[in-house]
């Protein structure tokens, strides 16, 4: 067979397909809708933890600590301090908030400006705050530098403000391995899916089947229009899938904004990027081959030409 | 083109509708296969078209034994045979044009040769220009030609039809049968399943008469006579 025949055949069978479920357009939209659905969840899960980790990359600045000196350090020796700490390797940047400043500030956002009246001196201690740099973020860096710093015997405390940073950061990983289970339960419906709708057409094709194998057809050419419209159940489901993820986008993406805006961010929703769109198409057209192939295969041998 | 030697076949219900059968049928002839209705004429076909296996015997068709074929060497084996049924089993929603085009689309071949062959084949039957009809648009004998165009489009070396003229007026049973004729003259080997007497009186060919599963006569012998193998 030469390999203009063998484009011919397939073309053939791909555009045999494409008639059969466009002759059928309520059944075929709603085989579409559930596969689309199906596929459509654990892409958003994925859309959703990628977009976070974009979002607390931008939150990296907000991963600090704050090295509280000892009250009675003086300023000269303070600034002293906070330029031996800005050659730390791994800290990106100091500020100094002098007592001072710090008092100030305080009583400026707490409201406790007549409480502190009362008191016959500053209570506030002389603070570093301690920006790391991103490569050394890690909860291993921030401890061994906290260690490094509560070292000095002019501090009296080292407070690492990264907690909630880390904690995000696991349930991030708790959401993606989610997506993933939701993928692998989603991804064997959709097989189950696209299975029994290849079962019922080819119920429903039996004497065409019969006919075909009889004037010669081999099983593979009798199988090739049921694999072409598995895969096409895959390609369509995974547009659909495309289509509701992007609505959804639509839809969050002010309330989003609005968060993120309260958080001083200006992160915005991105949606589906292309690693995702290419693993809901390569996703849904190997389900939907799959699920093709193993009721083609079960149920295409049973099917023998009678007289 | 066709040996059959001693071939028995036993359906898995128990039914033995053949029983040592045998005979040969050259390149090229024609051969009407007679007898009353559950003789084992239509066995006979099953086991060319290789729709079943003998149960004991060796069926061989075109040099090859249907008994031992590979399953994956079938649908190539069927390619050289020419199936006409009773009930002609076309596809009924599909156009005459797709009925008698699909021999040559499952062999894969090219759309233009395809489209020139199917023509010859429609214009063979008489029935050119109604390639873009349904079945069901055509008369009974129509369809019957259908069929038998079909059975003819990738000119394979052997046409078999079982009860061709079932449903057909006495005309056009002789019509049809002429058509067979004309193919059987060109050199296709043509076996065909009747119980129309009167039909296999016109055209004078050989006739194999099968009774209870058994060979009762064959007319390319002399005399008729039953075979005495048990």
């Amino acid at each position: 067979m030469s390999l203009g025949v063998f484009g011919t055949r397939h073309v053939q069978a791909l555009l045999g397909s494409l008639g059969r479920l466009a002759r059928n357009p309520l059944a075929t939209a709603l085989t579409l809708l559930v596969i689309g659905l199906a596929l459509a969840l654990p892409a958003a899960l994925s859309v959703f933890v990628i977009d976070a980790q974009m979002a607390t990359g931008g939150f990296g600045d907000a991963i600090d600590m704050s090295v509280y000196l000892k009250s009675g350090v003086p300023l000269a020796q303070a600034q002293q301090l906070a330029t031996d700490a800005r050659e730390r390797p791994g800290v990106a940047r100091v500020t100094l908030i002098p007592a001072d400043l710090g008092l100030q500030e305080f009583r400026k956002y707490s409201g406790f400006g007549a409480a502190l009246d009362a008191l016959k001196s500053n209570p506030l201690p002389t603070v570093l705050r301690v920006v790391p740099r991103r490569a050394a973020s890690s909860a291993a860096d921030l401890e061994s530098l906290r260690r490094y710093f509560a070292a000095w015997p002019e501090v009296d405390t080292v407070q690492l403000d990264t907690e909630w940073v880390l904690r995000f950061n696991a349930i991030l990983g708790v959401l993606r391995r989610l997506g993933l289970i939701t993928a692998a339960l989603l991804g064997a419906g959709v097989l189950a899916v696209v299975g029994n709708t290849i079962r019922l057409e080819i119920l429903n094709r039996r004497a065409e089947i019969e006919v075909t194998k009889l004037v010669g057809g081999s099983n593979a050419f009798v199988r090739r229009p049921f694999l072409y419209t598995g895969l096409l159940y895959g390609v369509g489901g995974a547009l659909l899938a495309w289509v509701i993820l992007e609505a959804a986008v639509l839809i969050l993406d002010p309330s989003v904004t609005t968060l993120a805006q309260l958080y001083g961010s200006g992160y915005s929703l991105q949606g589906p990027t292309g690693q995702v769109l290419a693993g809901l198409f390569g996703g849904g057209m190997a389900l939907g081959w799959l699920g093709a192939w193993v009721s083609a295969h079960r149920h295409l041998r049973g099917i023998e030409p009678r007289a | 083109m066709i040996v059959f030697e001693r071939v028995s076949k036993r359906y898995p219900n128990g039914r033995e509708a053949l029983t040592h059968v045998s005979f040969g049928i050259e390149s090229g002839e024609m051969v009407f296969l007679t007898g009353r209705s559950g003789a084992g004429k239509s066995t006979v076909l099953k086991l060319v078209a290789l729709l079943e296996r003998p149960s004991r015997g060796t069926v061989t068709v075109n040099g090859k034994s249907t008994g031992t074929l590979k399953a994956r060497h079938i649908p190539a084996f069927r390619r050289q045979i020419g199936v006409v049924f009773q009930d002609h089993k076309l596809l009924a929603d599909r156009p005459i044009f797709d009925n008698v085009a699909l021999p040559l689309v499952v062999a894969g071949a090219p759309l233009k040769e395809t489209d020139k062959r199917v023509r010859a084949a429609l214009d063979q039957v008489g029935l050119l220009g109604k390639e873009q009809m349904l079945p069901t648009e055509l008369s009974v004998g129509e369809q019957q030609r259908v069929g038998i165009a079909r059975a003819v489009v990738s000119k394979p070396p052997l046409i078999i039809a079982d009860e061709p003229t079932g449903n057909l007026d006495p005309d056009l049973s002789l019509e049809v049968m002429r058509l067979f004729r004309r193919f059987s003259d060109v050199g296709v080997t043509v076996l065909v399943a009747t119980h129309d007497q009167h039909i296999v009186r016109e055209l004078a060919k050989r006739e194999i008469v099968l009774a209870s599963g058994e060979i009762q006569g064959d007319g390319a012998d002399p005399l008729p006579h039953v075979v005495a193998s048990r």
